[in-house]
């Protein structure tokens, strides 16, 4: 600042083209300075990530790893590290499956039949979804699950994370559904086909790219989430990584670094991975969700 | 069938009927079912139930467990009455504007402005990093960060030369603010990222022809241009770092309820604490603040479109 008004003052007619040169060059300095530091502040957490898991002894430190694969080994024998990979895929899977099928038996509906208060029922149901959000209803939610035994067991939180995100999946997948010919489904009905045939054989065939991003996008949703499980799981044994990845942290006297960094790293990945690759096909639509 | 269809809908009478694969409105209705149902038993039941457990003595365990009274307002008086409340709603204040309001969308539009003149190598570096921050499960993020800050141990102490500080410990509040400014500026960036794009380049052009430096470009092309963007940004921002769990993660509220933003404080009393019925007297004040944020955003959303 106090650079450019100096060389803004000494801009007499000789020295006005050097003074702009210099000018320009100083804010271009300053420009690559301010996004290096940027860059900076989101690598120095990410570099952990990185190298710890690939050093021989990991320590909280940043430093040079020596690429070893050992402490993947220790991964492997933790009893809970894999089986809480595992629940992660039982806790994603489920809800893909619960919220593909009445998802989008729910928004073929809303997209082919005028249902009276169609579009305000979206609109409340949209309103709905980021209002009661998991935070917001933990105390009702942990109670419903008591009351009705769910507490504990992974069918509770499939039913309740499903709860959470169909409103947005019903949303996508009716915009989706929106955008398919009528044409096939008449040809079918004139050869006699009934709806539920229609919806098997033909419907679903087409919306084949909208039912993957709708799962794709749940699986993200879930697969990071933490305060659920947190709450409504008790035991290590059928607890998600997100979970286990705490208490990793925080149960254990002393943090085993090198279990932490090899799982950290082995739960990142999926979702890193799918990430990238959807966005790139999918693009910004993919970020509506609710982080929470 | 038509019939009923061109009457509840007189505007498509005339085009061709929706109902291509003839479920009718029961058939429609069979579909919807199941949908609705799971919405509105893990969704909106919850959130009617929180009106009645507000007003009642549960608790987890005890006597209250299991046969819980009926107490009114009693709750609400006792919450009101909490300092520790007034002190979690001001650190949420604080937290929300800080990280949210200010940090992410501060950032992210500067990150988004910044690109667009960046080389592709460079570019594609930033938003990537940008993006895996935002990408990386929040538990594995937290435990990132609290390898950075550590006291002993930690990349951020050696790099500062600052042996022994404990950030978490002496800086509560401004650790758990920057952490969320890392995890959520990518929301941010992305929107603006395609926000920018759609400003028009002849309008960006002639100011530039008129001599306007980059600051008057910006308060004259660019931000009338994308005032629609900035507020829906900001209320989406605002709506999730409000409900936000994560910084639990990191200094679960301390120390002694120094970083005890709203869903801490609601976690803590309601279930390690377990009194749920307080618990769900606070939840009722959060859905509440939620329903505002969301209908000042749907109607924006709605004035929009039209």
């Amino acid at each position: 600042m106090t650079a450019t008004s100096a060389a803004r003052s000494g801009g007499t007619t000789s020295s006005t083209t050097a003074a702009r040169t210099a000018r320009k060059f100083l804010t271009r300095i300053l420009f690559v300075l301010a996004m290096v530091v940027v860059g900076f502040f989101f690598a120095l957490p990410l570099a952990w990530l990185v190298t710890a898991p690939f050093s021989k002894v990991p320590t909280l430190t940043v430093s040079w790893p020596d690429w070893t694969l050992e402490n993947f080994r220790v991964l492997t024998e933790n009893p809970y590290a894999l089986t809480s990979i595992g629940n992660s895929l039982i806790l994603g899977f489920g809800t893909i499956a619960v919220v593909v099928t009445t998802g989008s038996l729910a928004a073929y509906a809303l997209s082919r039949v005028r249902i009276p208060g169609r579009d305000g029922l979206l609109y409340g149901l949209l309103l709905l979804s980021s209002v009661v959000t998991g935070t917001a209803a933990m105390v009702p939610l942990f109670q419903l699950m008591v009351a009705t035994g769910l507490i504990n067991t992974q069918t509770g939180v499939v039913l309740a994370l499903s709860g959470g995100v169909l409103p947005t999946v019903i949303f996508i997948l009716k915009d989706f559904m929106d955008s398919i010919p009528k044409s096939y489904e008449e040809s079918a009905r004139l050869y006699g086909a009934k709806p539920h045939q229609i919806l098997r054989h033909v419907v679903v065939p087409i919306a084949r790219p909208g039912l993957a991003f709708v799962a794709v996008w749940a699986l993200v949703q879930v697969w990071g989430n933490f305060l659920l499980p947190f709450i409504l799981l008790r035991s290590p044994e059928s607890q998600p990584a997100a979970v286990i990845m705490y208490t990793f942290y925080t149960e254990s006297g002393q943090a085993d670094l090198s279990l932490i960094s090899a799982f950290s790293l082995v739960f990142s990945i999926p979702v890193i991975l799918l990430y990238f690759l959807v966005n790139r096909r999918y693009g910004f639509r993919f970020h509506g969700g609710i982080k929470s | 069938m038509a019939t009923a269809h061109a009457r509840s809908s007189g505007r498509r009478s005339r085009r061709r009927p929706d109902d291509v694969a003839g479920l009718g409105r029961t058939g429609a209705g069979t579909f919807l079912v199941p949908a609705l149902a799971l919405i509105g038993l893990f969704l909106i039941f919850p959130a009617l139930w929180t009106i009645y457990l507000g007003m009642t003595d549960y608790r987890l365990t005890g006597l209250a467990a299991a046969d819980p009274q009926f107490i009114g307002l009693e709750n609400y008086r006792q919450v009101l009455a909490d300092a520790e409340f007034w002190r979690s709603l001001r650190l949420t204040l604080i937290f929300v504007l800080g990280s949210g309001v200010l940090g992410q969308t501060l950032l992210g539009f500067c990150v988004a402005w910044s690109l667009r003149r960046l080389p592709r190598l460079a570019k594609g570096l930033i938003e990537t990093l940008v993006l895996a921050a935002w990408v990386v499960p929040t538990s594995v993020g937290s435990f990132l960060w609290l390898a950075l800050l550590d006291r002993h141990e930690g990349t951020l102490n050696w790099l500062l030369d600052t042996p022994g500080t404990a950030w978490l410990i002496e800086y509560p509040m401004a650790s758990i603010i920057i952490f969320n400014i890392w995890v959520g500026t990518a929301f941010s960036m992305l929107l603006f990222s395609s926000a920018l794009g759609a400003v028009p380049p002849s309008q960006l052009e002639s100011s530039r022809m008129a001599g306007a430096s980059t600051w008057q470009q910006l308060r004259d092309v660019v931000i009338p241009n994308i005032r629609g963007h900035i507020l829906t940004n900001t209320l989406l921002i605002t709506l999730w770092t409000f409900n936000t769990f994560t910084p639990y993660l990191l200094t679960a509220g301390g120390p002694n309820g120094a970083s005890e933003i709203l869903p801490v404080y609601i976690y803590r009393t309601a279930i390690p604490g377990g009194q749920l019925g307080v618990g769900a007297a606070i939840s009722l004040l959060m859905l509440l603040i939620n329903l505002v944020i969301a209908l000042v955003y749907m109607r924006i959303g709605r004035e929009k479109k039209t």
